[in-house]
C-alpha cells in the first residue's frame, strides 16, 4: 500500500546514494513506517511536496558525495609515499585556473537548479489559497500543553485535535492559525506537515489536507521550558461523518449524575476552577485545559499519559510525578475527595 | 631586565618557585604564553562540557530513562552548548592563532601585547561566571542554579516571568564579558595580519593561516557586537523595565532571533575558518606540494566571509517568514556551498599529485575532509527550507552541526594539536599514542554522529530530556550513546599523550615536518622574541626556498 508518490521516487533512486539516502529509501514506506512520526512517510500534501524535494536533495548531494569521496580516496591511495620512495620532491604545482573555474561554475549551476526546485515548493506550501469548506483550527501552545479551538463550529478541546480526512473528491483542507500563550513552542505533525512556530505576539498559520484516516503523532520541536519533552501532539484524522458526530458531541454541555456531585462540590470549591472550564457549569478557568468532555479523550497531560481512572487519580493527587515540571499544582486531597473528584470527572463524557 | 625574562623557557625559568612561575604567567603579555593559557584553558572547559555531554547522552540511552531530571537535563545542553562555543571552541582558536600568527609572519609580538591579555582574562573570567551560577543564580527564589534556556535563549523564556532567579543573567553576562575579550582579540589579530608583517612579506604571499584568521576576525567583529548588543537589551528587559523581547506589553520574540542568529550564523565561520586555516598548512605539508590555487583559496574566504553575514534566518524558517524572506535566505544559504566547496576540491588538488604522509596530523585532516564534505552536504539539505521544515530543530540538526563542530573543526584541530606540538613544546609526541587517539575517537564519532541523523528524520525533535517508547528511536539512540564513550577514550589518550610527551617525548628540532612556514625558522619552542633577526621573504614558502636555492618559489608566484 505504498503510496504513488514514494514509489515513483523510489524508482528513480539509484542505490548508490549516500548512507543516509539508502536508509531514506528505507524508511519511505507509508505502509510499515518506521516510526509514526517518520518525515518520508507523508500523508498529508504540504509533507508530500516536502518529501518530493527532498528525494531530489538527498540525490542531488548524494551523487555529489560519490564523486568527491572517489576523487578523496583515490588520491589518498594513488599519491600515498611508497615504501620505495626516492626522497625527492613530487613536481610543485600551484594552481590551474581552467581547473578552478570549473569546479566553480559547475557548484553554481548545481546550486540554481537546487534553489528553483525549493522555490516552488515554497510557494506550493505557503501560497496555498483558503478553501471555503476548509475547517478553521486555531492551535494555541501553552507550557506544556495545547489548546484547540474551532471558532466556526464553537468548540474547544486540548491535546487532540480533530479533523475531518481530506481526499481529491472531496477536499476539506484543516487551516490551523498558530498562537501562542507563553513561550515559544512548535507545531510538528511529521505525517502531515513541516513544522511551523507558535510564537507569542506573532501569529503563523499552517494547513494539512490528511488523505487517510488514522491518529496521527508529534511532539512539541520548540524548546519551550521544563517539560518541553511530554508536550506531545496527536491528530485525529477521521471520515466526514465520524468528525461530524464528534463535533456534535463536544458542542453538549455536561451532565452530572446525582452520583458524582460529591466530587462537583469539591472541583468547585477548590481551585480546580481557577484554571479548568466546565462547560454549564460555573467552572470557566482558562489556564488550563477544557475539561467539559474530559473522558473523549484517549489521553491526559498532553499525551504524557492514558486516559484511565487510576493516572487520572495519580495525576490529580501529584502531577509531578507523572510530569515533573507541570505547572498544575498537586491539591493535598483526601483519599476520599480525591476519589469523589475522581469519579466527578469520569462522568465529563 | 635580565636576559631570564626574555629566553623561555630557560634553565634559570626552571628553578624558579612556583608562585614566581605563576606570577610570569599570570601577568605575562607574551603572544605565545597567551596562546598556551587560551589552549589549557579551552582544554579545560573541553573536560567539563565533555562530562555535561555524557551525562546528556546517558540520560537518552532508552526512551523514559530517569538518570537526571528535566530540569538537571535542560541546564546540561545549556551549559553544554555555551561552553563548547564560547569556552571551548573560541578560546582554543584564538590561542593557536595568538601563538602562531607572529611566528607565521616573522613578528615579534601581536600588535597589542596589553590587549592580548586583557582578552584573554576577559575571557576566562566570562566562562568563570558562567559556572559560578552553579553557586549563586539561586538567589533568595530557589530557582534553578544553571542557565536553563539552551545556548541561543530565545525570548520570551528569558524574561523574568519565566525565568526567575539569576541564571539567566549568569548567562547573559558570562557572554557580554567573553565578547569584549572576543573583540579585544579580533581587533588585535586585525592589526597584527595587516600591520606587523616582515620585510617582504606582502599580503599576497601571506600564509593561507594568515588570510583565514584575518577574515575570522572581521566577523568576529560584525558578529559579537549584535550579540552584545542584544545581551544588553535583554538586561533592560530583565532589570529596567524595557519591554524589547517582552511579548506580553507588545515586544517581538523573533527580534531576538535576529539578533541571535546575525551574530550565530557568522559565528559558525569565525569556528571553522581559523579550522580550515588548520588544513591548509598542514594539508600541503604532508602533501609535499604548496597549496593549490592559493589566490582562489583567499578569494573564496572573503567570499564565505561576505555571504556568511546574510544567511542568518535560515535558522529561522520555521518562525512563518514571507515567502520573499524564505527564499532570498535559501539562495544564499545555498550560495555560500560554491566558495566551501572551492576550497575543498582545492585542498584534493593539493593532495594530487603529491607524495602523502599518513602522520597523526594528516590522518586528521583527511577525516577532516571527509566529514566536512558531509557536514556541507547535509547543512544543502536544510538548506532547501521546506526540507528544513522537518529537519530543523530535530536531531538531525544536532547530527549536521556536531558534523561541523566535531568531525569538522575538532579533527582540523587535533591535527594542529599534533602539527605544533613539537614547536610550542620542543617536544616530539607519541605516533602511537596519536594514531590510537585518532582511531578511538574517528570510531566514536562516526557511531555517535552518522546515527544520530536518523532519528531526526524519524521525528525526534532536540532539547527532549526522555521520549515516548514505540517511535522507533530506541535503537539509533542507544548506538549513539555507545559511540560517546568511545570518544572520551580517545580525548583521554590525547591528553595522555600531551602530558607523556612533554615530559618524555623526544627533542623535535626546530623543523621536524620539513615545512615551509616561517615558525619552523626558529627554536621549538622559540624564545620570547621569536626570531633572533627579523626575517625577510621573498616567497609564500620562506623555508622552501632557502632549502631549494637552485629552484625557489619566487620565480614562479
Amino acid at each position: 500500500m505504498r503510496s504513488r508518490g514514494s514509489s515513483n521516487w523510489r524508482i528513480r533512486m539509484p542505490h548508490v546514494f549516500v548512507w543516509m539516502c539508502s536508509t531514506g529509501a528505507a524508511f519511505a514506506d507509508t505502509a510499515h513506517p518506521l516510526s509514526p512520526t517518520n518525515i518520508f512517510a507523508p500523508a498529508s500534501t504540504p509533507a508530500k511536496s516536502i518529501f518530493g524535494l527532498s528525494m531530489f536533495v538527498l540525490a542531488v548531494t548524494g551523487a555529489i558525495f560519490v564523486v568527491v569521496f572517489m576523487l578523496l580516496l583515490y588520491s589518498v591511495v594513488k599519491f600515498r609515499k611508497r615504501k620505495n620512495d626516492d626522497g625527492r620532491e613530487p613536481p610543485q604545482v600551484y594552481g590551474s585556473n581552467q581547473v578552478e573555474l570549473a569546479w566553480t561554475i559547475i557548484p553554481i549551476l548545481i546550486v540554481v537548479a537546487l534553489f528553483m526546485a525549493t522555490a516552488r515548493v515554497i510557494a506550493i506550501v505557503q501560497k496555498q489559497k483558503r478553501l471555503d469548506n476548509a475547517i478553521e483550527v486555531v492551535a494555541i501552545g501553552h507550557q506544556f500543553w495545547w489548546e484547540y479551538r474551532y471558532p466556526a463550529l464553537g468548540v474547544v478541546t486540548a491535546n487532540e485535535l480533530h479533523v475531518p480526512v481530506s481526499d481529491d473528491k472531496h477536499p476539506t483542507p484543516t487551516f490551523i492559525q498558530l498562537l501562542s500563550a507563553d513561550t515559544d513552542h512548535s507545531f510538528w505533525v511529521p505525517r502531515l506537515a513541516g513544522k511551523t512556530d507558535l510564537i507569542p505576539n506573532h501569529p503563523n498559520s499552517m494547513w494539512i489536507d490528511p488523505h487517510e484516516a488514522g491518529i496521527y503523532l508529534g511532539q512539541c520541536a520548540q524548546y519551550c521550558g521544563t517539560q518541553h519533552a511530554k508536550m506531545l501532539l496527536r491528530v485525529y484524522v477521521q471520515p466526514r461523518a465520524d468528525f461530524d458526530r464528534w463535533i456534535q458531541e463536544q458542542h453538549q454541555s455536561a451532565t452530572v449524575s446525582n452520583a458524582a456531585s460529591q466530587g462537583q462540590r469539591i472541583f468547585e470549591t477548590t481551585a480546580c476552577i481557577n484554571c479548568h472550564s466546565v462547560a454549564g457549569t460555573v467552572a470557566d478557568g482558562h489556564f488550563g485545559p477544557d475539561l467539559t468532555h474530559l473522558m473523549s479523550r484517549d489521553t491526559i497531560a498532553a499525551g504524557a499519559a492514558t486516559n484511565t481512572s487510576e493516572n487520572l487519580r495519580q495525576w490529580i493527587l501529584n502531577p509531578n510525578a507523572i510530569k515533573p515540571g507541570s505547572l498544575m499544582p498537586a491539591m493535598q486531597l483526601s483519599d476520599q475527595d480525591l476519589d469523589a473528584l475522581t469519579a466527578y470527572l469520569e462522568t465529563l463524557r | 631586565m635580565s636576559t631570564e625574562s626574555v629566553a623561555w623557557p630557560s634553565p634559570a625559568a626552571e628553578s624558579r618557585s612556583f608562585v614566581e612561575q605563576l606570577h610570569e604567567w599570570i601577568t605575562t603579555v607574551d603572544h605565545k604564553r597567551l596562546g598556551i593559557l587560551y589552549i589549557a584553558y579551552a582544554l579545560f572547559f573541553l573536560v567539563v562540557a565533555g562530562i555535561e555531554a555524557t551525562v546528556i547522552r546517558i540520560q537518552l540511552i532508552r526512551p523514559h530513562n530517569d538518570f537526571v531530571s528535566p530540569q538537571v537535563f535542560n541546564r546540561l545542553f545549556t551549559m553544554h552548548g555555551t561552553t563548547m562555543i564560547f569556552f571551548v571552541v573560541m578560546p582554543v582558536l584564538f590561542g593557536f592563532a595568538n601563538y602562531l600568527i607572529p611566528l607565521m609572519i616573522g613578528a615579534r609580538d601581536m600588535a597589542f601585547p596589553r590587549v592580548n591579555a586583557f582578552s584573554f582574562w576577559m575571557t576566562a573570567f566570562g566562562g568563570l561566571l558562567l559556572y559560578f551560577s552553579l553557586v549563586g543564580a539561586n538567589g533568595l527564589y530557589g530557582a534553578g542554579n544553571a542557565p536553563d534556556v539552551g545556548w541561543f535563549a530565545y525570548a520570551p523564556l528569558t524574561s523574568r516571568t519565566f525565568s526567575v532567579g539569576h541564571s539567566t543573567d549568569f548567562w547573559t553576562l558570562a557572554l557580554l564579558v567573553s565578547g569584549f575579550g572576543s573583540i579585544g582579540t579580533a581587533i588585535n589579530i586585525i592589526a597584527t595580519v595587516l600591520c606587523v608583517r616582515c620585510p617582504g612579506m606582502t599580503l599576497a604571499k601571506m600564509p593561507l593561516f594568515a588570510w583565514l584568521n584575518l577574515i575570522m576576525a572581521d566577523l568576529v567583529i560584525l558578529a559579537v557586537s549584535p550579540l552584545t548588543a542584544a545581551q544588553l537589551m535583554l538586561l533592560v528587559d530583565r532589570y529596567l523595565g524595557g519591554h524589547f523581547f517582552d511579548t506580553q506589553a507588545g515586544g517581538s520574540a523573533v527580534i531576538w532571533m535576529h539578533f541571535f542568529w546575525v551574530f550565530g550564523h557568522p559565528e559558525v565561520y569565525i569556528l571553522i575558518l581559523p579550522a580550515f586555516a588548520f588544513v591548509s598548512e598542514i594539508v600541503p605539508v604532508f602533501s609535499r606540494k604548496p597549496i593549490f590555487g592559493y589566490s582562489v583559496m583567499v578569494g573564496a574566504t572573503v567570499a564565505i566571509g561576505f555571504i556568511s553575514m546574510s544567511v542568518w534566518a535560515h535558522h529561522m524558517f520555521t518562525v512563518g517568514m514571507s515567502f520573499a524572506a524564505n527564499t532570498f535566505f535559501v539562495i544564499s544559504t545555498m550560495a555560500i556551498a560554491v566558495p566551501t566547496g572551492i576550497k575543498i576540491f582545492n585542498w584534493l588538488a593539493t593532495m594530487w599529485g603529491g607524495k602523502i604522509e599518513f602522520r597523526t596530523p594528516m590522518l586528521f585532516c583527511i577525516a577532516f575532509l571527509f566529514q566536512f564534505l558531509i557536514a556541507g552536504l547535509t547543512g544543502i539539505m536544510q538548506g532547501a527550507a521546506p526540507f528544513d521544515w522537518h529537519l530543523g530543530s530535530s536531531y538531525f540538526v544536532v547530527a549536521h552541526f556536531h558534523y561541523v563542530i566535531v568531525g569538522g573543526i575538532l579533527f582540523a584541530l587535533f591535527g594542529a594539536f599534533y602539527y605544533w606540538f613539537p614547536k610550542m613544546s620542543g617536544k616530539m609526541y607519541s605516533e602511537t599514542l596519536g594514531k590510537l587517539h585518532f582511531w578511538l575517537f574517528i570510531i566514536g564519532f562516526h557511531l555517535t554522529f552518522d546515527f544520530m541523523h536518523i532519528p531526526g528524520l524519524l521525528g525526534m525533535p532536540r532539547r527532549i530530556y526522555t521520549y515516548e517508547p514505540g517511535r522507533g528511536w530506541d535503537t539509533w539512540n542507544f548506538i549513539v550513546t555507545i559511540g560517546v564513550f568511545f570518544q572520551a577514550a580517545g580525548i583521554l589518550v590525547f591528553l595522555g599523550n600531551l602530558i607523556w610527551s612533554y615530559y618524555r617525548g623526544k627533542a623535535a628540532g626546530s623543523d621536524p615536518w620539513d615545512a615551509w612556514t616561517l615558525e619552523w625558522s626558529t627554536d621549538s619552542p622559540p624564545p620570547a622574541y621569536n626570531f633572533f633577526s627579523i626575517p625577510t621573504v621573498q616567497s609564500r614558502r620562506p623555508l622552501w626556498d632557502l632549502k631549494h636555492p637552485e629552484d625557489p618559489d619566487w620565480k614562479y608566484e
